[in-house]
């Protein structure tokens, strides 16, 4: 007699467990789809378009636009405002770095160190939400308020020596400089960093840490060589998740900035609906899109990790 | 030196509640000064006590209004956003057609564009169609760009439940709309509330679009944003303030109504 | 949706399945008699578990029909089929508690006074206790009879059972594989049951089909597979076989007399599955418990008329009820001999000169042009 195996049985392969199809189901996806789809194709992919031609169209108002190939907008429009467009860039990047120093450790805390906190700290996390992000934002207005508290110890520390140095900030303010916006930028993608990170990191198997304690790795080596590679995923998709916004955003801008720290979501937005230059805010609209979709696909690629999508 | 090990052992945590209390620390100033009785039109600096923004949190023209205008829309877009988001979450895990690779773009897309990038478009759409700038075109937006968050939450728990489930259902004499009624639709149910759930809130909170697509119509944010021009009522903080503690409570009972009644069964 | 119990055999005609160019069960009859238990055996992707899907109804055959008594249900999609499955690891439904997941067939049928049938088939099955439980709250082998419960209540013509003790270990194994067959007695229902464990279907079927790469070996009661295998697949996948390659040297009567390595051995025509002209050569097979060892020195003391050959002990284990030897032979590298741990001779240890001998009525002949060894991995 052949010995009974205790394993489990192996999985039948794929080819014997087929999903259940009829063929009278054969529409059925198809019908599914349909309204989502449509939705998006109509109210998602075709602006897209009309915005791409808007961005090649000249005339005025008064006049009514007209698609004349004028190409020389995106020009125009690129040489008008590469100082918006880099700032953006910065901006998020900055943005992004921070969340992700600030958020990887609240996010180890609720995986692995909470216990039973670990539902009460995701609520506080979540919870802020409900509080409308403007009125959150505004808020940052009284905390960085000249010769406020926060002001107050950062320049008693001689922080604001330091940022005023680097350009971040000017004389004793904090509001009305770069290093506001960031810090509401910061403040206002945090939780988009942590939530991916956190889910990543709960996946992680807690034995893993013991195996790798046991094999001579110091907790540091520990984070080093298993932890952060296994959260990659968590931080590739909170990366994204931080830095797309940010780049577009104009609200943390326009509330804690000043005409020096405008974005290029503050052009679009004012050629939009105070200039009323369609094509120059099409074209400029067109090009953040492009030049995120690009950075993204790079990112993407660069970190190996394309199944996220 | 048992402090500094203490220090490194903790490190972590030190950390990540410093994070906390930095994502906190604006709420706690919402509410302080919720309770504020500013001198001038500007709610920004403290002066003293005052509970009279809870007693009268409608006494500034519009704002209840564009709170109502708000928590429609938000409502009408997580309808819509859920129930089409569900459709197309059923039809991806569940069957296999052509241009799945081109679904599954059109729908990461939206997630990945910048918000003031939709909303621009989508206002040359409107202008180019002529339409009416207004309630429905801030409704059809907002259930544009929720409708990819509610398929990705629901996706996923479709995802994880077992086919053999279904199967089950159907060799125990249950049709194909029983098996979905009795078996999917009830297992999938926390995966359509998370995405209802963040759908609600994403539209609720919305700026960007709507500012673009609104027309004259104010939505709540929207009255945040032009206060912030003209004068920030108190109210806005003691609305602020009360959505977010009924955020807490809603989740804290529907947990101990979820724990209780696992402790019950068994 | 009868829900009588009387009604006939489950009849495949030329039924098979292909995906794209890959086919998983070639066309195939099979007829499984009305109340008897019935093990489809194989190894994992041996086309069991589509075989059975296609009688659930949950795979729909590329080609041939499926009767059920005198009704054809090939077209008729699961839910319409008096048939039903334990499926494999259970899938019982995590929302509904115990109850609700055992009544869930009778209440689709639209049957309103569930409340004493439930009662009685989770009585049946010894979980009257755990009504108001969630699956998750039950462990491996009390899930396994709620999936058995919540199938049987319906009184399926057939009933299904898809690898249903795969996930439990192995004490939990035997004692449900007795507890099903004590239910199958019972309720006399026909039970079709899927598996790949061959001492599990020995000990539960009836009749066994042993498959292999989507086609029916043999079809046959567990005694007469593992007596009279008439392929080298099954003779390994149920149980160990010893083969001897062996020339036809010339026939007396009823029996067969092989040439083998200098040495003669007998086979009866009868246990004999390949032609057997003279001069041709078969498969000369033998199951290790079979055997006898006796120490070269004692070679005398065997009685004449046993098969016989000499060897050289290669390896020993001692295992409890038997000692497993592997006897390094001219005619056979490893041949496997299993004897009873009642007068262990000190001798035979490692290194001893042995003869192998055993009755020629436990031989059996298989066709030479198949593979020895076929089988012998999945069986592990």
């Amino acid at each position: 007699m052949t010995t009974l195996t205790e394993a489990p049985p192996p999985l039948a392969p794929a080819a014997s467990e087929p999903k259940p199809q009829r063929r009278r189901g054969r529409w059925t996806p198809y019908w599914l789809l349909l309204p989502g789809i449509l939705w998006l194709l109509v109210f998602f992919a075709l602006p897209m378009i009309y915005q791409a031609s808007t961005s090649v169209q000249t005339g005025s108002l008064e006049e009514g636009y007209k698609v004349t190939w004028h190409f020389a907008t995106y020009w125009d429009a690129l040489s008008e405002y590469w100082p918006q467009f880099l700032r953006s860039v910065a901006y998020a990047a900055a943005a992004t770095v921070l969340c992700l120093v600030l958020g990887y450790p609240l996010a180890y805390l609720i995986a692995f160190r909470a216990g039973r906190w670990r539902n009460l700290i995701m609520i506080l996390v979540i919870a802020p939400f409900f509080t409308s992000f403007l009125i959150r934002t505004l808020a940052w207005k009284t905390i960085l308020a000249d010769g406020g508290p926060v002001v107050g110890a950062l320049n008693t520390l001689h922080v604001l020596d330091v940022t005023n140095w680097l350009g971040w900030t000017a004389g004793d303010r904090v509001l009305a400089t770069p290093l506001a916006v960031v810090c509401g930028l910061t403040y206002n993608f945090l939780p988009f960093m942590i939530l991916p990170l956190y889910t990543s990191l709960e996946r992680i198997d807690g034995r893993l840490h013991e195996a790798a304690g046991d094999l001579y790795a110091r907790p540091v080596t520990t984070f080093r060589k298993v932890t952060f590679p296994l959260s990659m995923p968590g931080v590739v998709s909170g990366t994204l998740l931080t830095f797309i916004p940010a780049a577009g955003d104009y609200v943390n801008a326009e509330l804690l900035g000043s005409t020096d720290t405008r974005m290029i979501g503050n052009v679009i937005q004012t050629q939009f609906l105070r200039i009323l230059d369609y094509p120059t805010a099409a074209a400029l609209s067109f090009i953040l899109m492009a030049a995120i979709l690009l950075m993204v696909t790079f990112y993407i690629r660069g970190s190996g990790t394309e199944d996220l999508v | 030196m048992p402090f500094v090990n203490w220090l490194k052992r903790h490190l972590v945590v030190i950390a990540g509640l410093l994070t906390l209390a930095y994502l906190l620390l604006p709420n706690v100033v919402v509410t302080v000064f919720s309770f504020n009785k500013p001198k001038g039109r500007f709610n920004y600096e403290w002066q003293q006590f005052s509970t009279d923004a809870w007693k009268d949190p409608c006494g500034v023209a519009d704002l209840c209004g564009s709170l109502s205008i708000s928590l429609q829309i938000a409502f009408w877009a997580t309808l819509g956003a859920t129930l089409l988001g569900t459709l197309i979450a059923f039809a991806l895990v569940r069957y296999r057609f052509r241009a799945r690779g081109a679904v599954n773009s059109l729908i990461f897309l939206p997630m990945a564009m910048p918000e003031v990038v939709m909303a621009a478009s989508l206002l040359t759409l409107f202008l180019n169609l002529g339409a009416q700038l207004g309630f429905w075109t801030i409704l059809i937006a907002h259930i544009m760009f929720c409708l990819s968050f509610v398929v990705t939450a629901v996706k996923a728990r479709v995802m994880s439940m077992d086919p053999r489930l279904e199967q089950a259902a159907q060799d125990l004499y249950a049709g194909p709309v029983q098996t979905f009624l009795r078996v999917t639709l009830p297992i999938a149910a926390p995966g359509i509330a998370a995405g209802a759930l963040l759908a609600f809130a994403l539209s609720f909170d919305d700026f960007i679009i709507t500012n673009f697509n609104a027309g004259s119509t104010v939505t709540f944010p929207m009255f945040v944003w032009g206060s912030a021009q003209r004068g920030t009522p108190v109210q806005i903080n003691v609305i602020g303030t009360a959505m977010f503690l009924l955020a807490v409570l809603f989740v804290l009972t529907s947990m101990v109504v979820g724990s209780r009644r696992s402790r019950k069964t068994s | 949706m009868k829900t009588t119990s009387s009604g006939g055999d489950v009849r495949l005609t030329g039924i098979s399945k292909t995906y794209g160019s890959f086919t998983a069960v070639h066309p195939l009859d099979l007829t499984v008699p009305q109340g008897s238990f019935f093990a489809l055996l194989g190894a994992s992707g041996c086309g069991k578990t589509t075989t059975l899907r296609m009688i659930a109804g949950l795979e729909e055959p590329s080609s041939g029909t499926v009767h059920l008594g005198e009704q054809d249900v090939t077209a008729l999609p699961p839910y319409k089929r008096p048939v039903n499955t334990v499926f494999q690891s259970y899938a019982l439904f995590p929302h509904l508690d115990i109850f609700e997941n055992v009544a869930f067939g009778l209440r689709r049928r639209g049957i309103r006074s569930v409340k004493k049938q439930v009662e009685d088939m989770l009585e049946l099955v010894q979980l009257g206790e755990q009504a108001r439980k969630k699956p998750h709250q039950l462990s491996g082998g009390q899930q396994q009879r709620v999936a058995v419960a919540r199938a049987l209540i319906n009184h399926p013509k057939v009933l299904l059972l898809d690898e249903p003790l795969g996930a439990l270990d192995l004490k939990l194994r035997r004692q449900m594989q007795l507890e099903l067959k004590r239910i199958q007695t019972e309720v006399g229902i026909t039970f079709v049951h899927v598996t790949h464990d061959q001492e599990e279907a020995m000990t539960m079927a009836d009749t066994i089909a042993v498959m292999n790469a989507g086609r029916v070996e043999q079809l046959g009661s567990p005694t007469d597979l593992y007596e009279n295998p008439r392929t080298t697949f099954v003779a390994n996948f149920l149980g160990t076989s010893n083969f001897i390659e062996a020339e036809i040297d010339s026939k007396s009567g009823d029996e067969i007399v092989l040439k083998a390595g200098g040495g003669k051995l007998v086979l009866s025509e009868a246990r004999c599955g390949a032609p057997a002209p003279t001069g041709g050569r078969v498969l000369v097979g033998v199951r290790p418990e079979k055997i006898s060892l006796t120490h070269a020195d004692d070679a005398g003391e065997i009685p004449e008329g046993r098969n016989r050959i000499t060897g050289k002990i290669a390896d020993s284990s001692f295992i409890g009820v038997s000692t497993q030897y592997v006897v390094d032979s001219p005619v056979c590298s490893d041949f496997e001999v299993y004897a009873q741990n009642i007068d262990r001779d000190p001798r035979l240890v490692p290194g001893a000169e042995v003869v192998l001998h055993w009755n020629p009525a436990h031989t059996f002949g298989l066709d030479a042009s198949q593979d020895a060894e076929a089988g012998v991995e999945e069986a592990a």
